[in-house]
């Protein structure tokens, strides 16, 4: 899973089975120092909370496709968590 | 698995179910020399690691989820290992 930002919303009513009522929110991708990298993707969010500019973390591939109820709906991007507190130690 | 360095956590209340009760650690992944390349993961830990710590991360859905005994979910990185000692030849 990485850190991420959420940037943005899409809205699309003609969507793949399965994706009915699934927020879709542009993600942009963090490096470890919280700074932006590589391109936005756009991510289910599978806890449906996430706000704008709210950090994040997401997963990617088959698991983002696991986040979701029911499972294996057409997503690569995911959403799992919301971030209250990334801390660094020692 | 990968070696990598335990240099913080993710602290949510508001997450997929499955990492509920799990400790999120932020993991650097580590190059020959021991030092950060600057990739990270965040990892579900299994074994208690603590800050600093080298560990193994494993970063593969299937055995993922087959640690937590469950077979669906978004899980994909978890800490398997704490390192004693690693050298590379």
């Amino acid at each position: 899973m990485k850190l991420g930002k959420v940037i943005g919303t899409v809205i699309a009513t003609i969507k793949a089975d399965g994706l009915e009522g699934v927020p879709m929110l542009i993600v942009q991708p963090l490096d470890r120092a919280q700074k932006p990298t590589g391109r936005p993707v756009v991510a289910a969010d599978a806890v449906r909370m996430a706000g704008p500019g709210e950090l994040v973390y997401f997963v990617a591939s088959r698991e983002a496709a696991e986040a979701l109820d029911p499972r294996f709906v057409p997503v690569d991007h995911a959403i799992v968590g919301i971030v209250d507190a990334a801390e660094d130690l020692a | 698995m990968k070696v990598a360095r335990v240099s913080g956590t993710v602290v949510s209340t508001i997450n997929h179910p499955l990492f509920d009760g799990h400790q999120l650690l932020i993991c650097d992944y580590l190059d020959d020399s021991g030092d950060a390349t600057g990739d990270y993961a965040i990892a579900v830990d299994l074994v208690g690691a603590g800050a600093g710590e080298d560990v193994l991360v494993l970063d593969e859905g299937t055995s993922a989820r087959q640690t937590l005994d469950v077979d669906t979910g978004p899980i994909r990185a978890v800490v398997v290992a704490i390192i004693d000692y690693w050298e590379r030849d």
